[in-house]
């Protein structure tokens, strides 16, 4: 099956990242074009393409847009989330650093529509690099008059600053990301108010996914039904998808929304490594259940099919598990991951977040009792829902699933208690 | 309690200060513009950056606690960032801790005795696909295994490349070739 190329069309040449070069492959072309239209027009037509957060959340991103108030008298703020964080998800960082020029053209196309003057990209730390990139396409864009006053010509000025994170997975929620913007350490807001009404210096605020960004350009140029042609009804579009773990050909792919998950894996990331068979993939990044490889014929890459086999599309962060997993093990690393990245502000995610962890680690020596399963069945059920943020619903997500879907593997180490000696050596 | 920073960093604090429409979001670059001259954010370096932003210093502290990029106490020249999360621990990733403890004699968070070395396990990098990966200084090496990683160091120690990116000269234009992006070892 051939996939569309629209956030991915440009991403082998080594020169892109140079504005000559962007501007010689059409770059800046949908800039223009936005710019000749109102702004309510620009917004009608992202609504009307079904584009949706490539985040995590998978929301409207027309909606989105359309909860910011009119006339507020408030200036308007526009965050691109480069903070790409989620386990297993890499696919921004291959925009940042390949075709650094798309995500601003994306963004500055969102800023006029949104009336934003002053925008940010906000990109974790780690991503010195792709920082780099975006700094020198930001410098490009205002010497080449797509960036600061009177953007070619027209009315429209506006300004892009790069705020590097600095380690912090919560960041990467949008309430936790405008407070870190404010200078405060990243503990996320309650909402409501939402951002889009009180977000960035209590002002208008929308935070959108570089990828989603990224798709802007095209859909300017190409109208808002060649969009929605793609993919699948309620899921149109392309989806980079980023491959990990188990399978020969690990990497990002776009793919049009609806493709089917086993011939993905086989087709596009070549199948499993060497003689080894499926066990299970985790669909979205680290925060969605997992799903056995039995439950993956029909299953197909976008939001609903994912979401009806009981996981989620999230950021496309799919990791490839074999048979020489061992799923109590995967349960204590990314329960580690969560109590290492709990920002501390709820009781239940703070206490609860390490509490799990201690008790996974005691199973995974051998040292666990039945009633330790149902500890951890309980204290999951104190967090869900009770925390400020969805990272409460993210941390309990891994070990709940792999506890239903490998019941064995966490019995088999309970009912004999053995291994302990190899398995303390874990971490 | 008062520390001398270079002029240049001061300009690049200034520049920075003035980008956003108000000061104290300045306090996460100021931190890293005084990491980059002091090594590490001590508590002069603290003092400075509350100064200079009009940030409390218990606000200053406190964020600096929050973030792990901002090293509460002096790194190696070179700070190796191990990635331990699941897809680079499940493609081999486990074993390199243990490489770098015996490589090294010293424990996660300490420095060796020449100064050189430091390094930390860390949570993913994102760089899942190219597992695993560890980030040194700023430079992402990807596809290690623990010979890799041994020759890695061994040609560190003897070059001495400089693997920042800096926040400080803010250089652009030009050059980005030349900057090591990432090594990916086959």
């Amino acid at each position: 099956m051939a996939h569309h190329r629209i956030l991915t069309a440009n991403i082998e040449y080594d020169d892109q990242r140079q504005i000559a070069a962007y501007e010689k492959r059409g770059g800046y072309a949908a800039l223009r074009k936005a710019l000749a239209l109102p702004p309510e027009q620009v917004l009608a037509e992202v609504k009307l393409s079904g584009l949706r957060g490539r985040g995590g959340a998978g929301f409207s991103t027309g909606m989105k847009w359309g909860f910011v108030p009119k006339n507020s008298g408030k200036p308007v703020y526009l965050i691109q989330n480069a903070d790409e964080s989620e386990p297993g998800t890499f696919k921004d960082r291959l925009l940042l650093e390949r075709d650094p020029h798309l995500c601003l053209e994306g963004m500055i196309i969102a800023a006029w529509a949104l009336g934003s003057r002053w925008s940010c990209i906000y990109i974790r730390g780690e991503y010195a690099y792709p920082a780099v990139c975006i700094e020198q396409a930001l410098a490009e864009a205002y010497a080449r008059g797509y960036l600061g006053k009177n953007i070619l010509g027209s009315d429209f000025s506006l300004d892009i600053i790069l705020h590097r994170g600095a380690g912090a997975y919560i960041c990467g929620e949008e309430t936790g990301l405008i407070e870190s913007l404010e200078g405060n350490p990243g503990r996320p807001r309650i909402k409501p108010p939402f951002p889009a009404v009180v977000g960035l210096y209590g002002c208008p605020t929308v935070v959108n996914n570089t990828e989603t960004l990224a798709a802007l350009p095209w859909i300017i140029n190409n109208g808002a039904a060649a969009y929605k042609a793609i993919g699948t009804d309620k899921s149109p579009g392309t989806k980079l998808i980023s491959a990990s773990g188990h399978v020969s050909r690990p990497g990002v792919y776009e793919i049009d929304l609806g493709y089917p998950l086993l011939e993905f894996l086989n087709n596009e990331c070549g199948g499993i490594r060497g003689g080894h068979r499926l066990k299970a993939v985790i669909p979205g990044g680290s925060s969605v259940p997992v799903l056995r490889a039995d439950e993956l014929a029909g299953v197909c890459l976008d939001y609903e099919s994912l979401q009806a086999a009981g996981s989620m599309l999230g950021s496309g962060g799919l990791i490839v598990l074999d048979e020489t997993s061992d799923m109590v093990e995967t349960a204590l690393n990314l329960q580690h991951f969560y109590a290492h990245e709990s920002c501390g502000q709820c009781t239940p995610c703070r206490e609860g977040a390490h509490w799990i962890e201690k008790i996974v680690k005691r199973i995974l020596a051998g040292r666990g009792t039945a009633a330790d399963l149902a500890l951890i069945e309980s204290l999951c059920g104190q967090i869900g829902g009770h925390t400020i943020c969805p990272f409460g619903d993210a941390l309990i997500t891994p070990v709940l699933s792999l506890m239903a879907k490998f019941p064995e593997e966490f019995s088999r180490l309970i009912d004999q208690g053995l291994d302990s000696l190899v398995r303390e050596s874990y971490g | 309690m008062t520390v001398v920073l270079s002029e240049a960093a001061e300009a690049r604090l200034r520049e920075i200060i003035a980008s956003y429409p108000q000061a104290k979001s300045a306090v996460m670059p100021a931190l890293f513009i005084a990491q980059e001259e002091l090594g590490w954010v001590s508590d002069e370096a603290i003092e400075w950056v509350a100064q200079r932003t009009g940030a409390a210093p218990a606000h200053v502290r406190s964020v600096a606690s929050f973030y792990t990029m901002y090293y509460k106490r002096p790194v190696g020249k070179y700070h190796i960032q191990l990635c331990r999360t699941l897809s680079c621990a499940v493609c081999g990733g486990k074993e390199l801790l243990s490489c770098l403890r015996e490589r090294f004699g010293v424990a996660p968070g300490e420095v060796t005795a020449n100064g050189m070395w430091s390094f930390e396990e860390v949570e993913c990098l994102g760089s899942c696909g190219t597992g695993p990966v560890a980030q040194i200084n700023d430079v992402y090496f990807e596809r290690l295994d623990a010979a890799k990683l041994e020759e890695l160091i061994r040609r560190i120690e003897e070059e001495q490349p400089d693997l920042r990116y800096s926040t400080v000269k803010k250089e652009l234009g030009g050059g980005l070739a030349d900057r090591p992006r990432s090594a990916v070892w086959k």
